[in-house]
């Protein structure tokens, strides 16, 4: 692991995230009981456990969609427990969501363009972007990373499932990103989009860390250098792909427990 | 943008060759809208002083305060019930500040200072109510805009220093200045024209500016836009300060059309009638609020006559615009605009959407 050794001292030490004995409590149920995670600058990280281990709860909680009932979460050493999930994301946080979360009544371009405008200056302001507006170029070059420039002016409650998933990741690359929250960005996609969603994946700039919620180990074990288990809304064990994928406990559990 | 930085391999067309994506008017390329800009300018030669004043600046005036309300719901997903009470605030500082019969209330300041007071003080309590509204989302929010409205009227009805009671504020002074009484027949046509051309234009443009594409962003997907950067409820919050300025040009220009406001005329009813207006003619474009209001107003003035000519009581209009809503909502969530849009399109090649405001 040279490659990931070297990609890492380039983004320097410290925590880009650090969550230190987070719970979260719906009404009398944990869904998140105690859960301690740091990930360094840079670091790629899968999150595997079975349908309510608490996974997508854990990105909600570093979000702030729903706020960490106790325990703090520092990014990039700073303290956004308390903070709204918009004050995240203009720290440099991003997500994708499980089910496409994207504004049906715009078009692709408008859906890229928001996003590239909820992370700089400017979001009430009353005067249209002009033909060469920064923001407009930076959505139209994210709109073409994706693969959506033929249907950029299409409205998205129109677009095929797998395009809408091409959009959900471009909206959360946005903007300058230091940290990244994939939950199952591959949940419906067919083989080739997700050689597509791969690419995509290891093919972001070295600086960019992210954790990915995927049940697909194809795809999870192919784009991470760390994975963490999870349990009944614990961390279960950590560790690199293939101690995970070995480790016997793990396989009873998950891999061969008969899941899906 | 070098942050993906895999080439594009499935690119059917070339990024470079289309044009970053910049909507103009769709309006410069209609003739029909051009027909009925050119109607509107000469109206005055070519209908009675009656319909000019009863039929077309009313249909503008209550076009303009249901275009309030179209901004809110059509874009800001936030179906306001304050908005003809907002107006009907301007329309009672206008009074209280302006000239009117009550001299021991009217504080008699000029027209060209207590409008802009009657608007920035309207634009404060819409933006009041709408603070309140945005906590909540849906029913919740017509309940609460719908008891700021209730409690507006039965306020009115009751408080006599401010309000004067049930007997509201007669005689309002409307301006007269450049030798001009702005309140004769063709100047206030072209006033009441030019203002709601003017907010027409505004909500139009905005509706493609970052702070409307922002708006109808926290419509479809409010998480989403917080996941984004958005601070969701300051967006709704500055949705309502705007949507009140629009409103209270509405009821400025209300209280100078009847030259009086009472409790009457900031009824629950009243409030509800902006809803019947907004939804009827559509809610997804500028233009419907306007349609709306003109079907309303057609239908008040003359199925009155008609309901009376029948031996039915003349207030039964009433019945017909509730039929005829129910008709609209029932064959198109779109109102008329989308009944007409229909029509358009039957027959005609499918053609691309993403039209105007959000397609």
């Amino acid at each position: 692991m040279d490659s990931v050794a070297q990609r890492l001292s380039l983004v320097g030490a410290g925590a880009a995230l650090e969550l230190r004995g987070v719970t979260r409590m719906f009404g009398a149920l944990a869904a998140l009981t105690d859960v301690t995670i740091t990930v360094r600058p840079g670091e790629r990280r899968a999150v595997l456990g079975s349908n309510g281990a608490g996974k997508t709860t854990l990105f909600n909680c570093i979000t702030g969609d729903f706020p960490a009932s106790s325990g703090t979460i520092r990014f990039f050493g700073e303290d956004i427990t308390h903070f709204p999930p918009y004050e995240r994301i203009r720290r440099g946080l991003r997500r994708t969501y499980q089910i496409s979360a994207l504004f049906t009544g715009l078009t692709v371009q408008d859906n890229v363009y928001l996003a590239c405008r909820g992370v700089s200056r400017g979001r009430f302001s009353l005067l249209r972007p002009r033909q060469n507006d920064a923001l407009v170029h930076a959505a139209d070059t994210l709109v073409q990373a994706v693969h959506l420039s033929a249907v950029k002016d299409q409205r998205v409650a129109e677009l095929a499932h797998g395009q809408q998933r091409q959009l959900e990741i471009a909206l959360a690359l946005a903007g300058a990103p230091r940290f990244i929250l994939f939950d199952e960005p591959a949940a419906g996609l067919s083989p080739g989009e997700r050689l597509e969603l791969i690419e995509i994946l290891t093919s972001l700039p070295a600086h960019i860390g992210y954790i990915i919620i995927e049940h697909d180990m194809d795809v999870a074990l192919r784009v991470v250098e760390s994975v963490t288990m999870m349990h009944n809304g614990r961390i279960f064990k950590e560790g690199l792909p293939r101690e995970i994928e070995s480790d016997p406990e793990v396989q009873e559990l998950y891999l061969g427990g008969g899941h899906e | 943008m070098s942050l993906v930085t895999h080439d594009a391999k499935v690119q059917l067309r070339s990024p470079a060759a289309a044009p970053p994506t910049v909507r103009m008017w769709p309006e410069i390329n209609n003739p029909a809208a051009w027909a009925v800009a050119v109607i509107l300018l000469i109206m005055p030669l070519i209908a009675s002083k009656f319909f000019l004043i009863e039929i077309f600046a009313t249909t503008l005036i209550l076009g303009t305060i249901a275009l309030s309300l179209m901004f809110l719901a059509g874009y800001g997903g936030m179906v306001s019930l304050m908005q003809l009470t907002i107006a009907g605030f301007a329309g009672y500082m206008v009074a209280v500040f302006g000239v009117s019969g009550n001299v021991n209330i009217s504080l008699g300041w000029p027209w060209w200072l207590a409008t802009p007071v009657a608007l920035a003080l309207a634009t404060a309590f819409g933006t009041l109510g709408g603070a309140l509204a945005v906590r909540t989302e849906g029913i919740y929010t017509i309940m609460i805009t719908l008891a700021i409205g209730a409690a507006f009227y039965y306020f009115t009805n009751q408080n006599w220093a401010i309000f004067n009671g049930h007997t509201g504020m007669n005689n309002v002074a409307t301006p007269m200045f450049w030798g001009v009484d702005w309140r004769a027949d063709i100047p206030f046509y072209y006033v009441v024209l030019g203002t709601a051309a003017l907010c027409y234009f505004a909500v139009e443009y905005i509706s493609r500016a970052p702070f409307g594409l922002a708006l109808q962003g926290v419509r479809d997907n409010p998480r989403r836009m917080a996941a984004l950067g958005f601070n969701v409820n300051a967006h709704r919050v500055a949705a309502y300060a705007f949507a009140s300025f629009v409103a209270g040009l509405g009821g400025v220009l209300q209280v100078w059309n009847y030259r009086q406001i009472s409790p009457g005329s900031v009824g629950v009813e009243r409030c509800i009638d902006i809803l019947i207006i907004a939804v009827v003619g559509g809610i997804t474009r500028a233009v419907g609020p306007f349609i709306g209001a003109l079907i309303f107003v057609l239908l008040r003035t003359f199925t009155l006559d008609f309901l009376v000519q029948l031996g039915l009581d003349g207030n039964r209009f009433r019945l017909l615009i509730g039929l005829g809503f129910l008709a609209i909502v029932f064959w198109s969530s779109d109102g008329v605009i989308g009944l007409w849009e229909h029509w358009r399109q039957r027959g005609a090649t499918p053609r691309q959407t993403g039209r105007g405001g959000h397609g």
